[in-house]
């Protein structure tokens, strides 16, 4: 019963994925006064592209045409882990806070590889930005979540967020710089405004976009949905995490659908706070990312320490 | 019986070097009785380490070899058995390796001879290293394994540079040796003899003890290849032949590691959290730099060299872990800490062996190992392609692959400083933590490009267009058996960690913090509300979602895919130079971390016609040089040619002087007798 709740749990999680970039979307339509597409645009997208006729570069290798398929399942699996709705399901004990940075380096290694296939400048620009911005992003994160974790001595990501409900509402300093730590690297790991900007084609600032440059058909829907997959990953890490309350720990139809309801006001609470700041700021310089991301450390290393000085119990 | 299979795996090492001297002067001798007796060694290597490690007991003997009034003594323990099992799965893949690789040697007698012999005395000498029970035995096995590991790298001894290596390393473990030597020298004048049993007995002051510890780190730090005095490394194994790198690299490197625990956890009668800080610093300065270094190399052995130098700082990282639990009195974490660092080595033996004999497969197909001259390999080496991903994945520390497994459990490791008093320490290994996930995140971008300039993309040279599949299967066949315990290892970690566990049963008398944690599918090494990895399970869902969006996608067969040219922007004409380089792939790194570099990078730019902005020819030229080098090697080799000068004064050329000087020395030592 647990395990079918977990499965279904997973499946919504990414059936949700394309419709929380939507909103996205048309937060940020909104904002800078445009009219938004539908919020259903995503799906649509996605359909498309599956119908489509894939174009293969006849330089490309079996590596180019199985990428898709593991990043998309390297990033199903990390939904898989990720307390949705409820948490204490047995998924989520099957791999920690760790295995799931390791299910985004996985993705990452891949989708670098497939840069590097096809030997053009392009790829080879993504994939090289790519792997240096998120060769910064991965100490910074686990900093935070090292923090997070050592607060409730453990790794599992159901176990620190019931650490964090049964401790009721308490402000930990470690946790407030836990927190931005982590919003840092998440921006910059799903490639938005100020580190990479989704829309962008122009080589001189584009990241993830060069890695993917010569996907198309079936492989772009399953490539697009897998970064869909990860932006929301993020957006349901940050929020259950720091702010867990009303997340369901009985696996009652009433406690799920309040668990559900509760996570999209979240997720769309979170929205508009990065609809907002994507707004207000322009994109930065590549080479002014290293400082961004080292800020990010330095606040995952802070809250480290306020932890440890401030709130260990010895 | 395990003893014996022991002995049996050193003679018949022995035996393999034997038979190639025999081959030399009688022709008739098989020569790949050579190959068959290496395996034969590694086969009964793994044996005699598995038979221990499943009924783990301290077997003792002594052999009446040596000087007379000092007998060799002999033990088989699990930490032995362990480095034995390492040893034994690199010779056995290596003996199915050497056969084709060498045929070239194999043409002409004497070079066979020589390649062969000392490789089986270099195997015997990491052997009986891990047998010897007392100093005296210890430096004579590790003196065999150094000259012949010496003469290994100067094998193609044609090249000057060879030559310089060779020499380099020669000289750096010969001071390694002499360190080691002189921390042995230590704890034995507190004890009386040279036996591990009296090192162990041996009161000795925390002072001397200290000293000895130091001296120890540094000796054996010298043979693993720790920054600053990892030099040697860079040098020696890109020169050596490809097997042989791998050994060195996948085998004798842990038998550095194993002298370093042996005498930290084992010889010494007590460990101090001071030390452990040591080695948690140096780890962590030799993961960091290591992996930065190798990221910037374009030599593919060269780039492996160094990041082997990342990964025993990994190791020896998690070994101050495990001393500094061990000092706080928290065993079982320390036991946690030395399970992780062990299982860290025997990873490592297996995929850096692995990709060192892929590198051998790439060189002997395309006579290259510049990174930059390579490219599109996968589509003219498919299986070797497979076999090397598997390799850099695991390297990588990816989900699935037994990399991951060791660095997970050292974040584990690292995660339990909660239990420690000392603040510094507190903040310290966090801090320490998030340098490997550094080394973690640099690995990755490492080994994509390594796979990627090699075998993606358009090929950069003739030599890797014309370049085709290697048909021997025995070459095959040994980096795929390591490939296959990669990914074993990967999904079934628990079957090597419970015989690793005997390993901290008998040196710290203790184990995992709970018995029941170590379940056939999933690992969780404090409790399992702490942290769990389920490899297995992750498995299953992997292949479940890939299958249903594979099929998914696949059920309108109407959309095929159409090949085409790859899109040039409309210019036309895209050429293999415009791909990236290695140089280009970690320019943002390079430019991140410059400071961690001696970086030389000129452009010369040639007008046409004396104009300013018609560029005719542009030269670009970048050296990257070692910190070390310059802060530690030239200074040290400054001060010893002025001292060499101030010594040379005494020899005057003149006859009178020395026989002055003979006089004076009779004189002094007549008075020392009268004493």
């Amino acid at each position: 019963m647990n395990w079918l709740i977990a499965i279904l749990q997973t499946a919504l999680f990414v059936a949700l994925a394309p419709f929380l970039a939507g909103f996205m979307k048309f937060c940020k339509c909104r904002l800078q006064n445009r009219r938004a597409p539908s919020l259903l645009q995503p799906y649509r997208d996605l359909l498309k592209l599956t119908r489509k006729q894939p174009v293969i570069s006849e330089d490309a290798s079996w590596l180019f045409c199985t990428t898709p398929y593991i990043v998309f399942t390297a990033m199903v699996l990390a939904a898989s882990v990720v307390p949705f709705i409820a948490v204490d399901l047995p998924t989520s004990a099957e791999a920690d806070v760790i295995v799931l940075v390791g299910f985004f380096a996985f993705a990452r290694f891949f989708l670098a590889l497939a840069g590097l296939d096809i030997g053009t400048a392009f790829g080879g620009m993504g994939s090289s930005r790519e792997m240096t911005i998120s060769s910064l992003a991965e100490p910074a994160m686990l900093m935070a979540v090292f923090t997070l974790t050592m607060t409730a001595s453990t790794t599992n990501l159901s176990g620190a967020i019931e650490h964090v409900l049964n401790e009721g509402v308490v402000l930990r300093p470690s946790f407030v710089f836990a927190l931005f730590a982590l919003m840092l690297v998440a921006v910059a790991e799903t490639g938005r405004i100020p580190v990479d900007n989704p829309t962008t084609h122009l080589e001189l600032t584009m990241i993830h976009e060069a890695m993917i440059l010569e996907y198309s058909g079936r492989h772009l829907a399953l490539i697009e949905w897998a970064s869909q997959l990860k932006f929301m990953l993020y957006g349901v890490l940050i929020s259950n995490i720091f702010f867990p309350w009303g997340i369901a720990e009985s696996f009652g139809l009433s406690a799920l659908g309040y668990g559900l309801l509760v996570i999209a006001g979240k997720l769309i609470l979170l929205c508009v706070v990065l609809a907002i700041a994507e707004t207000a700021v322009a994109k930065m310089r590549l080479f002014r990312v290293q400082e961004y991301l080292g800020f990010a450390y330095l606040l995952g290393l802070l809250g480290m320490l306020s932890h440890i000085i401030l709130e260990s119990t010895r | 019986m395990i003893l014996f299979l022991a002995y049996s795996a050193v003679l018949l090492s022995f035996a393999s070097g034997g038979v190639a001297i025999a081959h030399l002067f009688k022709p008739e001798v098989n020569k790949q009785l050579v190959f068959w007796l290496l395996g034969a060694s590694g086969l009964t290597a793994i044996l005699a380490g598995l038979g221990e490690l499943i009924y783990p007991e301290i077997r003792l003997d002594t052999l009446s070899l040596g000087l007379p009034w000092i007998p060799w003594h002999v033990h088989f323990d699990s930490l032995s058995a362990f480095f034995f099992l390492i040893i034994g799965i690199a010779v056995f893949a290596v003996s199915f390796y050497a056969p084709h690789y060498t045929h070239h040697e194999q043409k002409n007698a004497e070079n066979f001879a020589v390649l062969s012999l000392f490789t089986g005395l270099f195997i015997a000498g990491m052997m009986l290293v891990l047998l010897a029970d007392d100093a005296f035995m210890f430096m004579i096995a590790w003196e065999l394994m150094s000259v012949a590991s010496y003469f290994l790298v100067a094998f193609q001894h044609e090249n000057a540079a060879n030559r310089r290596a060779a020499f380099l390393y020669l000289l750096m473990a010969e001071v390694g040796a002499l360190l080691i030597i002189l921390a042995f020298g230590v704890v034995a004048s507190f004890a009386d003899g040279f036996t591990f049993d009296a090192l162990r007995a041996s009161t000795i002051s925390t002072t001397w003890m200290s000293i000895a510890f130091v001296l120890a780190l540094m000796g054996f730090g010298m043979k693993a290849g720790l920054v600053p005095i990892h030099v040697w490394l860079p040098e020696a194994h890109p020169v050596a032949p490809s097997h042989i790198s791998g050994l060195m690299s996948g085998v004798m490197l842990k038998v550095a590691l194993y002298g370093l625990i042996r005498f930290c956890f084992d010889l010494l009668p007590e460990v101090h959290w001071q030390w452990g800080v040591v080695l948690l610093i140096v780890g962590t300065i030799s993961a960091l730099s290591g992996i930065l270094y190798a990221m910037m190399q374009q030599n593919l052995k060269r780039l492996l060299a160094y990041s082997s130098v990342e990964n025993i700082g990994i190791i020896v990282m998690v070994l101050g872990l495990s001393m500094i639990f061990l000092a706080n009195d928290q065993q079982e974490l320390a036991a946690l800490g030395l399970l992780a660092a062990l299982f860290h080595a025997f990873n490592h033996a297996l995929f850096k062996n692995l990709l060192f004999l892929g590198a051998g497969m790439i060189h002997h197909q395309t006579h290259e190992l510049n990174i930059d001259m390579l490219g599109g390999l996968i589509k003219r080496m498919p299986k070797t392609s497979v076999i090397f991903l598997i390799g850099c994945m695991s390297i990588s520390s990816l989900p699935l692959f037994n990399g991951f497994v060791s660095e997970w459990l050292a974040f584990q490791t690292a995660l339990q400083v909660d239990v420690l008093d000392n603040g510094v320490l507190r903040s310290l290994i966090p801090v320490s933590a998030a340098a490997l996930a550094l080394t973690a995140a640099l690995a990755a971008a490492c080994f994509v490009k390594v796979f990627g300039l090699i075998f993606l993309g358009v090929p950069r040279s003739r030599h890797a267009e014309k370049a085709k599949e290697i048909q021997d299967k025995g070459m095959h066949a040994a980096p795929a058996m390591l490939a296959g315990l990669c990914f074993f290892f990967g999904i079934f970690p628990s079957s090597i960690l419970h015989l690793i566990d005997n390993v901290s049963k008998q040196l710290l008398g203790s184990t995992l913090p709970a018995k029941d944690v170590l379940s056939f599918i999933s690992i969780a090494p404090v409790s399992p509300e702490q942290a769990s990895y389920t490899a297995p399970l992750i498995l299953i869902g992997a292949v479940c979602a890939a299958g249903i969006s594979f099929w998914l996608l696949h059920r309108n067969s109407e959309t095929t895919m159409r090949i085409a040219p790859t899109w040039d922007c409309g210019f036309g004409g895209l050429t293999h130079r415009m791909q990236y380089t290695s140089s280009a792939f970690t320019m943002p790194l390079r430019r991140i971390f410059a400071t961690a570099f001696l970086i030389d990078e000129k452009v010369e730019k040639t007008m046409r016609e004396n104009t300013k902005l018609n560029v005719a020819d542009v030269r670009y030229t970048l050296h990257i040089q070692d910190h070390s080098w310059v802060r530690v090697y030239q200074p040290i080799e400054r001060g010893v040619n002025v001292v060499a000068k101030q010594v040379g004064r005494i020899q005057t050329g003149n006859i009178r002087t020395y026989l002055g000087y003979s006089l004076a020395t009779l004189i002094l030592l007549l008075w020392v007798v009268s004493l």
